[in-house]
């Protein structure tokens, strides 16, 4: 038992020193991010000392930049399932290989989620306030109760089956499969289930008549697996550019599949939900006439609206042409165009008019102030600082280049192909 | 908790009076000796005070041990903070009582006064910074609806397309009616006044979608909230049909002179930053058997206030005898403030 403990520990000081390892180019990234970080934690110390009111929010617009990203995020960290799923349910050989990469991706994305809500609520103090036992948990009336569970249950699954891998592979050791195999399957499921959640967690409201519709959860989901894998790409090509590990264009191009398909199917549930609000153009398609359009000079959404649904639009078609969604070098830039437009629409494109207009039928607008950009930016650099540190960590654990030594010296063996200079 | 014995122990060297109160732990002398004594000291013992208040429990679950120590709590900060002597009441619904209230909207002349009144009882923020009003007036145009009007202008979207009698008004304002009015006298002829706060839904969709259950709906149908236990989530406001809840975005400001020390524990007790706040019904009067601030003030007599489960009272009256609606009825929050019609 003691012995596992020391190995564990060993584990634990090892993965660390190769995820803080690197070239001056891994260094500068990490600098680079820790400047952003700084922001992060400048602006949450003025609006915790000072409250909400250095956000833009209002009485009006009470929900904002913080929960638009979070939204996006936990699709982000839903879409780890389109590597995991194909690796296990279709075994499909490259991609089980990298599957734990995905797993890494869902973490961080996750931590994002968390600290998303965390610059949202009002009393981050009170905080314990919704953890069962030690606080009062409205479960199972409220729906945010549902998405904390759904949330870190899905952050501990990940933690749990990502670093089991990686410590058997450190250890040299064969998986538990009777241990493993579960939790990925759960994990699966739980996938699906946290970005439900998150859309029920807005559609329903029938005060928000622009969110009130039952195409959210399924739409939350598709631009989820159109956004989250188009990340997902990025981030491969970026491991097998600058680190050892191979990950065959097999992947890329069923990821890429996944992409365009999802992306095909969301942008048909917005067309259905532009034609079903607008044909008889009630009250209630207020909100998603403000953005599409604008209200009397109240305009500022309308660009960003059109720009996100021209991202998808043509990411989609040329997603569609095979030569295209084949050619390594111009994917990324297809799914950065993808990604941040569904960044757009489901982030603020859907945040905004679900509160614009109130529910008086008050217009007012809104940006975010300058605390909730550093806030959001803080955020974004810290999900990648981790993510790169988990990354680096991990590929060398699969490289073989940190394993475990029975006997010896503490030092991680150095790889022979110590290409690995980021 | 060892933050709080740091600093009991560090305030005990500075006076012994402090160490008398909290040592005998004998409260009710230190709220009964009143508010000239404490205000004397010039170190208050705010920092320790909240430092309990943050480890509290809902209130709801509070025993009523508990509940009389949180109470003593707030009256010794509120009395230190507020320069005089601060009564927190923590007096439960009475069986036999659902309170509902009743507004002539053909009398209400838009004159705002519910709306003042409500402040100065219920210990808003006020200020240009943070100003929370838990009654909005909506004024509504005369002829609005009519056929002249969308006439007059022809049609307004680029596309051709008719999209209601509103599209005229300038960016910004509310549907049917806006609540920015600043005319020279009211009423004005060509307006009708339509005033909104809180409905005390019977089925309240902020009350279910709390995470925390801090807001809840007591027996005598006012929906309250522990400001204490309050996470600041704000899907409450997000659950509201009918925009009655307030966050407080920042420090509330309120001005010691202005400040009204009859408070209840749910209903106009000062707020902190970050917490949601909206009507009560007056909770701190009405539990005593008085009117609502908005009710006391209105001086054309529009607003009727009672006990629903009384048959002879004024508001089961009205209930029976005017012609009464409710706003939203489609969404069955099924409100307790209804609008009636001579």
């Amino acid at each position: 038992m003691g012995d596992l403990m020391a190995r564990f520990f060993r584990f634990v000081v090892d993965f660390l020193q190769a995820g803080f390892s690197g070239g001056v180019l891994y260094w500068c990234w990490m600098l680079f991010l820790a400047f952003f970080i700084m922001l992060w934690g400048y602006g949450e110390y003025v609006q915790i000392a000072n409250g909400m009111i250095v956000t833009n929010l209002n009485d009006q617009v009470s929900w904002g930049f913080y929960l638009a990203n979070f939204v996006f995020m936990v699709g982000v960290a839903a879409a780890a399932v389109t590597v995991v799923f194909p690796a296990y349910v279709y075994k499909h050989k490259e991609l089980h290989r990298i599957v734990v990469l995905g797993e890494m991706i869902a973490i961080a994305a996750v931590v994002m989620c968390l600290l998303f809500v965390v610059a949202h609520m009002g009393r981050p103090d009170r905080l314990w306030h919704i953890l069962p036992v030690i606080g009062i948990f409205n479960w199972p009336h409220a729906m945010l109760t549902w998405d904390v569970i759904v949330l870190t249950g899905y952050l501990l699954l990940n933690i749990v089956g990502g670093f089991y891998y990686l410590y058997k592979k450190y250890a040299g050791a064969e998986v538990n499969k009777a241990f493993y195999l579960p939790i990925v399957y759960i994990a699966i499921v739980w996938a699906l289930s946290i970005h439900t959640v998150t859309a029920f967690l807005i559609n329903t409201m029938p005060a928000r008549p622009m969110w009130f519709h039952s195409v959210m959860p399924i739409k939350f989901i598709t631009t989820a697996f159109a956004a989250g894998p188009s990340l997902i790409i990025i981030v491969f090509l970026l491991v097998r550019r600058f680190t050892p590990m191979k990950i065959a264009d097999e992947a890329f191009h069923l990821l890429s599949q996944i992409v365009v398909w999802c992306l095909g199917i969301a942008l048909f549930l917005t067309m259905s939900e532009i034609v079903t609000e607008l044909y008889p153009a009630t009250e209630h398609s207020l909100g998603l006439q403000y953005l599409m359009f604008g209200h009397n000079g109240l305009n500022s959404l309308v660009p960003f609206f059109w720009g996100a649904l021209s991202l998808m639009v043509v990411s989609f078609v040329l997603l569609l042409i095979p030569k295209l969604r084949k050619n390594l070098t111009l994917l990324p830039f297809i799914c950065a165009a993808a990604f941040i437009g569904i960044w757009v629409e489901k982030g603020m494109g859907l945040m905004l008019p679900g509160v614009i207009p109130t529910p008086i039928g008050e217009f007012a607008e809104y940006t975010p102030s300058h605390i909730e950009l550093m806030v959001v930016g803080g955020v974004w650099a810290i999900g990648f600082f981790i993510l790169t540190f988990m990354l680096k960590g991990a590929v060398a654990v699969l490289l073989g280049e940190v394993r475990f030594q029975p006997r010896g010296g503490t030092q991680p063996i150095q790889a022979e192909h110590g290409k690995a200079t980021i | 908790m060892p933050n709080q014995e740091k600093s009991k122990q560090k305030d005990s060297k500075l006076t012994t009076r402090r160490d008398f109160l909290r040592g005998a732990g004998n409260y009710t002398v230190a709220s009964l000796s009143g508010a000239a004594m404490l205000l004397s000291d010039p170190k208050p013992a705010k920092a320790n005070v909240t430092w309990a208040e943050h480890f509290q429990k809902n209130y709801r679950l509070m025993t009523e041990e508990e509940k009389r120590e949180a109470i003593e709590r707030l009256e010794t900060r509120y009395s230190e903070e507020y320069g005089k002597k601060v009564t927190v009441d923590d007096t439960a619904s009475i069986e036999g009582v659902l309170f509902g209230y009743a507004l002539n909207i053909q009398k209400c002349i838009g004159c705002r006064r519910c709306v003042k009144a409500c402040m100065a009882e219920n210990n808003q923020s006020r200020g240009s910074e943070q100003q929370i009003e838990w009654i909005r007036v909506l004024r509504m145009e005369k002829g609005n609806f009519s056929v002249e009007d969308r006439d007059q202008h022809g049609y307004p979207e680029s596309f051709g397309v008719q999209v209601g009698g509103n599209a005229y008004k300038p960016a910004g304002v509310v549907l049917e009616g806006q609540h920015y009015y600043e005319p020279e006298q009211v009423p004005e002829k060509d307006a009708f006044y339509f005033p909104m706060q809180c409905m005390q839904c019977e089925k309240p969709p902020c009350v279910k979608v709390c995470p925390v259950r801090t807001t809840y709906r007591d027996p005598d149908g006012i929906v309250v909230i522990d400001y204490n236990w309050c996470i600041g989530c704000r899907m409450c406001i997000g659950a509201c049909p009918y925009w009655a809840r307030r966050f407080n975005w920042g420090e509330p400001n309120l001005p010691k002179e202005e400040m009204n020390p009859v408070t209840h524990y749910l209903g106009n007790r000062p707020r902190m930053k970050g917490v949601v706040e909206k009507c009560t019904f007056c909770v701190q009067r009405t539990r005593k058997g008085r009117w609502t601030a908005c009710v006391e003030v209105c001086p054309v007599g529009a607003r009727k206030f009672g006990n629903l489960l009384d048959p002879s009272s004024e508001i089961r009256k009205v209930l029976a005898k005017k012609k009464v609606f409710r706003l939203r009825a489609d969404l069955n929050t099924y409100p307790k403030f209804f609008y009636f019609m001579d």
